[in-house]
């Protein structure tokens, strides 16, 4: 199955792509500007934000699911959406636990960086977006490592997924609930299998981010 | 530009942190040409006070007075620090930063950067990174940076204090350059030798206090103050 490259096989290996490459797009658009904006303002709850968002980073993925699913059930607040058992589901609840991740990391490297570039920006009479936008894309390299953070943890989710998604053949299935499936059946050889494909999709999209990022290309950048 | 903003009035002014004063009360005016040079012992409010001038000090009693619009003076004022900050892009890039944060299209940046960085010697190194350039070429290039928009004044705080002669020699001409296109320069520096080469008019100050502001000649041939003697004969100051 797993060396013919089996139709099913390449199906669930491309949703966890799919579902996870989407919600770490979304999750960035989010965590990249939230840590910019949390190096640069002061503001009286700056240090509890950043205690809190720092907490959230071991935000267990269980209850999250849980929150999500009680969200989008037909009973709940987001019933009407219809949501639950698809992959945007899985999507809501990955972005809600890569977020803390993400704009954690980036926090820190963008802080640093700020208090590089503090006294310049200020005396240019930068304006708060433009001092954002600065910061984001001097600091992308360092970015980049918080992104792959939040991809290795995305991909490697299972329990919020299996919660919102259901597990449901060809339709929310991805590796990681294959996995667990397939040692739930006792059929340990294709869950390892499985699982040396989930690795290998993880090593390979963080070489490809790397090679496009051209990090450790220029020393100190 | 300079004409409209000067003279620039100080009454009065102090800036404290935490409750401890770190300079003032300061009376000055500033005249709109030439180079000021403000000199002191380490400690005597030098940065600060080029700071509180610029506007990016905050000034807790007093005033700072421009003879325009504060806000229209900041705009057309520019910063050099005594260690460059450099952006972590290329040369060419930290030449255009200021030209793009003032809306400038990118082509005419473009162009404006090699004519900055041929004017201060760094043409060869445009595509280079900026945090790999030495100390001289990196205080050439926050200087070139400051001068591409053609502010009408630059404050520079102690310019060339970690460069060796050479370096400084070279600073000075780019300096002197931008003096005689007409741009109104303030500056502090430790070096006795490069205040008397380049200053038009001396700020000495003294324990956050203006000690004495003269004409260059006039404070260095003939020097009001005791205290002013003696940081020139070169000794210890309280």
């Amino acid at each position: 199955m797993v060396v013919t490259l089996d139709a099913e096989l390449l199906d669930i290996a491309l949703r966890s792509l799919r579902v996870t490459l989407t919600a770490l797009v979304i999750a960035c658009a989010i965590a990249l500007p939230l840590a910019a904006m949390l190096a640069v303002r002061r503001y009286r709850w700056r240090r509890a934000t950043i205690a809190v968002l720092n907490a959230l980073m071991g935000l267990p993925p269980v209850v999250v699911g849980l929150i999500v699913y009680i969200l989008l059930s037909r009973s709940g607040p987001l019933g009407a959406l219809g949501l639950l058992f698809t992959p945007t589901a899985m999507i809501i609840a990955q972005v809600i636990i890569i977020v803390p991740l993400i704009a954690s990391i980036a926090h820190q490297s963008l802080r640093d960086l700020w208090a590089e570039y503090h006294d310049l920006l200020i005396s240019m009479n930068v304006t708060q977006s433009q001092k954002v936008r600065t910061l984001l894309w001097d600091a992308r390299r360092a970015l980049l490592t918080a992104a792959l953070a939040g991809f290795g943890r995305g991909i490697g989710e299972v329990g919020a997924i299996m919660i919102v998604g259901g597990n449901i053949d060809n339709v929310t299935r991805v590796l990681t609930t294959a996995i667990a499936l397939e040692t739930g059946k006792g059929q340990f050889a294709l869950a390892l299998a499985l699982g040396f494909i989930l690795i290998a999709l993880a090593i390979s999209v963080n070489l490809i981010i790397h090679w496009m990022g051209q990090t450790e290309q220029e020393s100190r950048w | 530009m300079v004409s409209v903003m000067f003279p620039l009035v100080l009454q009065a002014a102090e800036t404290s942190r935490r409750g401890k004063r770190l300079i003032g009360p300061i009376d000055l005016s500033l005249e709109g040409h030439g180079v000021t040079v403000v000199i002191g012992p380490n400690g005597a409010g030098k940065t600060t006070l080029l700071r509180l001038m610029h506007g990016t000090a905050r000034l807790n009693k007093g005033s700072v007075q421009w003879a325009c619009d504060t806000a229209k003076a900041r705009e057309a004022q520019a910063f050099v620090f005594q260690r460059p900050v450099m952006l972590r892009r290329t040369v060419r890039e930290n030449l255009m930063y200021p030209l793009r944060l003032k809306g400038a299209r990118k082509t005419d940046a473009h162009a404006r950067a090699e004519t900055a960085a041929r004017a201060v010697g760094l043409e060869d190194f445009l595509e280079r990174s900026a945090v790999v350039l030495s100390g001289g070429e990196q205080q050439k290039l926050a200087i070139a940076r400051a001068l591409i928009t053609k502010p009408a004044l630059v404050f520079l705080d102690e310019p060339t204090s970690s460069l060796d002669g050479r370096a400084t020699r070279d600073i000075e001409g780019i300096l002197q350059e931008a003096k005689a296109a007409g741009t109104r320069l303030i500056m502090s520096t430790h070096d006795m030798g490069q205040a008397r080469r380049i200053a038009d008019d001396v700020v000495f100050l003294v324990n956050g206090s203006v000690g004495e502001q003269d004409a260059a000649s006039t404070f260095f041939d003939s020097p009001k103050t005791e205290q002013a003697r003696a940081f020139l004969r070169g000794d210890i100051i309280a």
